[in-house]
């Protein structure tokens, strides 16, 4: 395995004086072995930071991660890079919280920069409902160690001087502060780990569909793919949107539906906002990204969905929304829409678990909360493939709490945009 | 967007005038049911990519609930019926069949 070098600033200025020859791959692109440890289906953003925790945590190297299109070229590319970890839930709190703070040392620990700009997420009160229900939170964040605070109408005004607090509809009446939450480069989150795996000598494996999951006596033994047939002792299924499919390959049924969740981003226009605003009640958030263009969210659609695309009255009710909270991007343009496929269970919390078929595994049902959770849901499923045991931090997540009525409720916790 | 037919008021409806319910068909696990039939009954969910049988409510028209078949791919629309069927009835299941010979019988 050839080593690659480092990035650094002494790296930067020797390739500026030799014309930018010296770049590297930042991964390979090998054809698939015949065999290997491990097979990840699916090199997003939670795919690969499981392969990477598996080779760093775990020292389960001989990995495969095998992706249908290109590398995080699903959700993992269709986001609104939030990061935030504000639940209610103790569960949710606890592997969002890790996450999070593995996002903090992600550019030191990866040699990448994946641009984590902790610049604070406020999450809006603009119902008395919404109020409480922030204060609640904010009490359970005191109790586990998450570091949030409901602040004042005048503070949100002193973070966010384009708000308009007294918005005829929907005034600002507090708002959940997380200073510690914000946003990073999705993309780079998705290359820093594929890079950090390639390094290990893994596999990453695009453009190689997964079509068959190959069991005996109820055991898996390998997949069929694109690029040929590969056997496995344990297989991770990791594919978000698609797990319904992927579980059916292995004959299994999952408490989840797909449905499309929309983002838009404006025409870049000069800084006016540095933080995270969320405003759950109107379904929209918005962020600016560091070319200028505020980039908005909305809520999810109502129906299933594999098309990627999404409804436009869902589009409009999130501008329309906040046109009202924040009058100056009434005149802006819209230059890009997308929808992403997200997973959704019923108690909108993920799953990460064992199946009923024997090694295989499945990390799934993130739904609209899947980017900020990428290096937490990692470290979580790479111990669950390991050691074929849930830790700490996986397992409340796991397929048998619809049966036992054991729902980690973040459905009501939360509000609709995640 | 996406359009459907109400089978009761004719209304070609937009979808901002509807409400989705998620998959038809389910059979209501009764009391005598195990714990496994009623997590089926209540969790489990196909959720195919492709031919969806589902439920829908006309909740700013009519205000009844009907039943649609469409492609989740494509938003193709196979056909609208009754709410008050335990299965598609045999004309939606031949349109499908014929738009789509593979996913027939699903």
């Amino acid at each position: 395995m050839k080593r690659r070098g480092r990035y650094s600033a002494f790296a930067l200025v020797r390739e500026a004086m030799r014309g930018h020859t010296g770049w590297q791959k930042a991964w390979e692109s090998p054809l698939p072995s015949r065999k290997y440890d491990v097979v990840i289906i699916g090199a997003g953003g939670h795919g690969l930071a499981t392969a990477y925790f598996l080779g760093k945590n775990h020292q389960v190297r001989n990995v495969a991660v095998l992706e249908k299109g290109w590398l995080g070229g699903g959700n993992t590319g269709r986001n609104t890079t939030i990061i935030r970890s504000n639940y209610l839930q103790d569960a949710s709190a606890a592997i969002y919280e890790k996450a999070r703070q593995l996002y903090e040392s992600m550019s030191q620990d990866l040699n990448y920069n994946v641009m984590f700009s902790p610049r604070g997420v406020m999450m809006l009160a603009q119902t008395h409902h919404e109020a409480r229900g922030y204060q609640r939170i904010n009490n359970a964040n005191i109790v586990q160690g998450v570091s949030t605070e409901y602040i004042s109408p005048d503070q949100v005004r002193k973070l966010c001087p384009i708000i308009s607090i007294d918005g005829p509809r929907y005034p600002v009446l507090g708002a959940l502060w997380q200073s510690r939450g914000g946003t990073a480069r999705h993309d780079a989150v998705a290359w820093a780990y594929a890079r950090a795996c390639s390094q290990m000598g893994m596999h990453i494996v695009e453009q190689c569909e997964v079509n068959a999951i190959r069991t005996r006596n109820g055991r898996v033994v390998g997949v069929d793919t694109g690029k040929g047939s590969i056997d496995c002792d344990k297989l991770a299924i990791v594919v978000a949107g698609h797990s319904g499919v992927a579980a059916e390959m292995a004959g299994f049924r999952l408490p989840i539906e797909s449905v499309a969740l929309q983002a838009l981003v404006s025409e870049p226009i000069k800084p006016c906002l540095d933080i995270v605003v969320m405003a759950n009640t109107v379904h929209g958030y918005i962020s600016q990204s560091d070319k200028g263009e505020l980039v908005i969210g909305g809520g999810a659609d109502q129906y299933n969905n594999y098309s990627q695309r999404g409804s436009f009255h869902n589009v409009e009710e999130t501008v329309r929304a906040l046109v009202e909270t924040f009058p100056i991007i009434s005149r802006l343009q819209m230059l890009r829409q997308w929808g992403g496929i997200v997973d959704m269970t019923g108690d909108r919390s993920p799953i990460i678990s064992k199946t009923p078929v024997e090694h295989v595994y499945i990390n799934c049902g993130w739904g609209t909360g899947g980017f900020k959770s990428i290096p937490g849901s990692g470290w979580a499923m790479a111990e669950l493939v390991a050691s074929d045991q849930p830790g700490i931090l996986a397992a409340p997540f796991g397929l048998e709490r619809f049966g036992e009525g054991r729902f980690i409720d973040e459905s009501v916790a939360a509000g609709v945009a995640h | 967007m996406l359009m459907l037919t109400c089978p009761y008021c004719g209304i070609a409806a937009d979808e901002t005038e509807l409400h989705g319910g998620g998959e038809a068909h389910i059979t209501r696990a009764g009391v005598e049911a195990s714990d496994a039939e009623f997590e089926e009954y209540l969790f489990t969910r196909a959720n195919p990519k492709g031919v969806h049988f589902e439920k829908w409510h006309h909740s700013r028209g009519c205000g009844r609930w009907f039943h649609a078949a469409r492609c989740t791919v494509t938003m193709e629309v196979f056909g609208t019926y009754s709410a008050q069927t335990l299965q598609p009835p045999d004309e939606i299941l031949a349109e499908i069949e014929r738009r789509r010979p593979a996913a027939s019988g699903k």
